[in-house]
């Protein structure tokens, strides 16, 4: 009876201290993370009017292929919270097929990116021609760097779900990255605005 | 006791938040945002550039709230508000990096630029010592010139 009594004072002094701790620190990291990105927007916004004499972004920017780029990561955004839903719901299957059809869509917009950047390098404007697209392929090389590791990090969650299942860990697991998958797509908002958008304008 | 609040622990964690409907009004709202700055720069719909810039910066603005209210369910009460709190402290940091980088880096370009015509006046106006005996010394050429040419 006292050891109840005991766990049930734990309990309750323990009540104001956040539950889901480990979400609460992954989300800590993102907000790191996001500091990152503000540094690579900074160095960007100040260098990114530096042609050196090079092209401009008027010059290399294809705004239907970003569109395109954007669509791509905004629909896998979505997959992944119907992905979250079907967690919701204990559908383990249907919770693998959504997740399948977001690294999909992410490996999409990796491909449209990297064939972006080949183009680019192919033509002369690769990240050594000036001080913009030194910028340029810095900030958005980080970001496509981190969709890449957040797709091997989906991929390794669909082998865990396969083999282990929805268990709790898992679950957890699968929050995380989705606070992760939303949170690069709030970057390429971002990205497309700065970089693309207010680049090709005079 | 310890395993009892472990799993006590996952199961508070196994609840994700979030429904069909946020999702969809989220992705719609995004659709909506994300098109409206294209098509305004596709379009040139804007004669001043100033204007697009307000308006894309504006709709990125927006829909960066959008995503963190019905994507990431950013609200004042998750993880008993600290999470919220973060973000502020976040976006403040943020703010003050770039615009403060915006603001120095704009007064350097200003004040050091080589080729910019404000400091090739300046140079030009300077009464450097050297530059007046240089062109004394020429004038006092074309003098001599001048000289030769009366004494022929």
């Amino acid at each position: 009876m006292s050891d109840t009594a005991v766990s049930s004072e734990y309990y309750s002094r323990q009540e104001h201290v956040p539950e889901n701790a480990t979400l609460l620190g992954f989300w800590l990291y993102l907000m790191s993370d996001c500091l990152i990105f503000a540094c690579l927007f900074a160095v960007y916004a100040v260098l990114g009017r530096n042609y050196a004499g090079g092209p401009s972004g008027a010059d290399i920017f294809d705004l239907p292929l970003v569109a395109l780029n954007t669509s791509l990561l905004l629909v896998s955004s979505i997959t992944y919270g119907f992905a979250m839903l079907a967690m919701n719901r204990n559908g383990l299957a249907m919770t693998q097929i959504w997740l399948a059809i977001t690294g999909l869509l992410g490996a999409g917009f990796i491909t449209l990116e990297l064939r972006e950047f080949a183009h680019l390098i192919e033509h002369g404007a690769g990240p050594q021609r000036s001080a913009f697209l030194s910028s340029f392929f810095t900030l958005v090389g980080t970001h496509g760097l981190h969709v890449t590791f957040g797709i091997v990090w989906l991929l390794t969650l669909m082998a865990q779900l396969s083999r282990h299942g929805l268990n709790p860990s898992n679950r957890r697991r699968l929050m995380c990255l989705s606070m992760f998958w939303h949170f690069l797509d709030v970057i390429w908002i971002g990205v497309f605005s700065v970089v693309y958008l207010m680049g090709v304008l005079p | 006791m310890s395993g009892d609040t472990e799993t006590h622990a996952h199961e508070d964690a196994a609840e994700h938040p979030g429904s069909l409907k946020e999702y969809l009004t989220g992705f719609v709202l995004a659709v909506i945002l994300t098109a409206i700055p294209f098509w305004l720069v596709i379009d040139h719909t804007f004669s001043r550039t100033s204007a697009t810039v307000a308006t894309i910066l504006a709709l990125a603005a927006v829909q960066m709230v959008v995503h963190m209210i019905y994507f990431l369910h950013m609200n004042t009460k998750s993880e008993g508000g600290w999470s919220l709190l973060a973000l502020l402290f976040t976006i403040m940091l943020v703010v003050i990096a770039l615009s403060g980088s915006l603001w120095v880096m704009y007064h350097l370009d200003e004040n050091m630029m080589p080729a910019g015509t404000h400091g090739i006046r300046d140079m030009n106006g300077m009464p450097g010592t050297r530059d007046m005996h240089g062109t004394h010394d020429m004038h006092d050429m074309h003098d001599m010139h001048d000289d030769n040419h009366d004494m022929q």
